[in-house]
């Protein structure tokens, strides 16, 4: 039987993808497998709907290296008869998906953000253009690599095992990447990108000291200060890795509460994923009074700290 | 040592509008670019150059118009270019960009490291680092933010989500680079107008050796601003509304619970 191969190196977005795949591979007739390189990853894939879960505990695939989960993974995909494969779209999901596809001969869409099936074809969406766009695409190839970003499906919640795990030897070259040591990122840097709630702030802000009010509205809030790109790139009140959008980062958070920022695509683009938009602006034809469901007209400097007084109740 | 950097030719983002009526991009009058990644990707092999000696080689794929385009590239520092144009190859899809661009490399008489950006400006999809290593038999090193070559072995600083990881590998080697890796610089005048008179080797498709499949491995349905659906209430009073908003945050369970 043909199936839907799902893999990433995150357990956690394995059981995301899950919940895709059986869904698609109901509708088109296709078994739900999946890879491990974990002994306690492939029993909770079991759990999780897989009906075959294919093993390996070699010690080449004990650590991520992009060209070794390549053959292994085009090995996996042939013993399980694969025609579609379901990444997760991290940084490593796509340095892998490249690879994967190359060697599969396959078509290959990375960081799609929603999935679907249409007249039996496997119908996807993703940013193009910086994120301007939005692109529907479809992979024509009769093989299919797709990475999902993380988020874009629900995971799958744990139930009945029913499937079997499939030990595997698999023929490996040995890498040829050493990798020397791990360290965390920089502990000062901070996760614009993975933020529940961002304020953002833009070039209506009038001189770098009211940042401070900034960062205590974020505060209240239990939110991260971001902006758009010519508070940090122009003017260098912030550094780089607090820009949103397209210059920057492209997150989806609860709330993004924009400061100041009149809201063209380059930027609106970091924040169109977010739940919540709010703006604070004193042109009331700011174009980020169309992409926001509450805006204010009032003049930031006057409003922010008595939002933030509010807030603290 | 010989660098290759591979970089494509885009519109200006920074410049592209929305057509309100219809949610399609405005591509007309805008000018063309490299994209900025491909920029740092190049920076880091001229100033490898400086150090190490050698040569770097732009090589990009893309309709006629490129060879203005990659101009930019070589008032930047690089020494050569290699050009795959044919009037087809506009938007031309990672697959087979990769498999030009391999073709390309391959005709070279040597080469000690591939350089390219973590993707390009326009489509971001990340592919063609991979699929080019793939298809040369290349390791690769990918989202590298620093990285330095000591003899035949090139050490890098990988940034991945959650944590850094050094890694080491024997040239010749493909690394992807993110934008925190360098400032590239701004040609300086003397330099875009020396730009000119590079050695540019032009190539057709037809050229290349690789076996290229027909026709397109992904299919473009539609590519529009997507339609945002918000609530779309404003506070129009200035401040005295201001208990509106926070009475929204509040329903949006954000601030002290």
């Amino acid at each position: 039987m043909a199936s839907i191969l799902v893999f990433s190196e995150r357990a956690s977005l394995v059981f995301e993808l899950l919940g895709k795949a059986k869904e698609l591979g109901g509708k088109i007739g296709l078994e739900l497998t999946a890879a491990a390189f974990n002994p306690g990853d492939a029993e909770a894939y079991l759990k999780r709907g897989a009906s075959k879960v294919f093993y390996s505990d070699q010690a080449e695939v004990k650590n991520f290296e992009a060209s070794i989960y390549a053959q292994a993974l085009a090995q996996i995909a042939q013993k399980a008869g694969a025609s579609l494969i379901l990444l997760g779209s991290t940084r490593r999901g796509k340095e892998l998906a490249g690879r994967l596809a190359q060697r599969l001969q396959a078509g290959c869409l990375t960081d799609v953000k929603s999935i679907e099936l249409k007249e039996g074809k496997v119908i996807c969406v993703r940013n193009a253009f910086g994120g301007a766009t939005e692109a529907t695409q479809a992979i024509a190839t009769s093989a299919q690599v797709i990475a999902l970003m993380p988020r874009a499906c629900e995971p799958t919640p744990e139930g009945e095992k029913k499937g079997e795990i499939v030990t595997l030897h698999l023929e490996l070259k040995p890498s040829r990447v050493k990798v020397v040591k791990k360290s965390e990122k920089d502990p000062g840097a901070v996760d614009i990108q993975g933020a529940e709630i961002l304020v953002c702030v833009g070039k209506g802000l009038s001189r770098q000291e009211d940042l401070k009010m900034i960062e205590e509205l974020a505060q209240a809030l239990g939110g991260l200060v971001a902006c758009s790109k010519p508070l940090a790139t122009d003017l260098k009140w912030l550094p780089e890795s607090r820009i949103v959008g397209l210059s920057g980062k492209i997150g989806k958070p609860r709330l993004a509460l924009c400061l100041g920022i009149s809201g063209q695509v380059q930027f609106s683009v970091g924040i169109r994923e977010a739940k919540t938009i709010m703006a604070i602006n004193t042109d009331p034809n700011a174009y980020i009074f169309q992409i926001t469901d509450y805006g204010l007209i009032a003049d930031l400097h006057q409003a922010v700290p008595q939002l933030t007084a509010a807030i603290r109740g | 040592m010989n660098i290759v950097v591979c970089v494509k030719q885009t519109v200006d983002l920074q410049q592209v509008r929305i057509r309100k009526e219809t949610r399609q991009p405005v591509l007309e009058n805008i000018p063309l670019t490299l994209g900025a990644i491909d920029k740092n990707a190049l920076e880091e092999a001229v100033r490898l150059r400086e150090k190490t000696g050698g040569k770097v080689f732009l090589v990009s794929v893309g309709p006629e118009n490129l060879e203005e385009t990659i101009k930019e590239g070589l008032a930047m520092g690089a020494d050569e270019a290699i050009l795959v144009t044919s009037p087809e190859l506009d938007g031309t899809e990672s697959a087979r960009a990769a498999l030009l661009l391999a073709g390309a490399i391959k005709q070279m008489e040597n080469f000690d490291l591939i350089l390219l950006g973590e993707g390009s400006a326009d489509n971001y999809s990340g592919q063609v680092g991979p699929r080019l290593a793939e298809i040369l038999d290349l390791p690769q090193i990918t989202y590298a933010k620093s990285l330095e070559v000591d003899g035949r072995k090139v050490r890098a600083v990988r940034s991945l989500e959650d944590f850094l990881e050094e890694v080491e590998a024997e040239l010749p080697v493909l690394i992807s680079v993110v934008s925190e890796i360098n400032e590239a610089r701004i040609p300086a005048v003397t330099q875009i107008l020396r730009a000119g008179r590079k050695p540019k080797k032009i190539l057709k498709p037809a050229d290349i050796s690789l076996k290229i499949a027909e026709g397109r491995s992904v299919e473009t349905l539609s590519n529009l601003a997507p339609v945002q659906e918000r609530k779309g209430i404003l506070f129009k009073e200035g401040l005295k509304e201001l208990p509106g908003l926070v009475q929204a945050l509040k329903e949006e369970g954000v601030g002290r619970k």
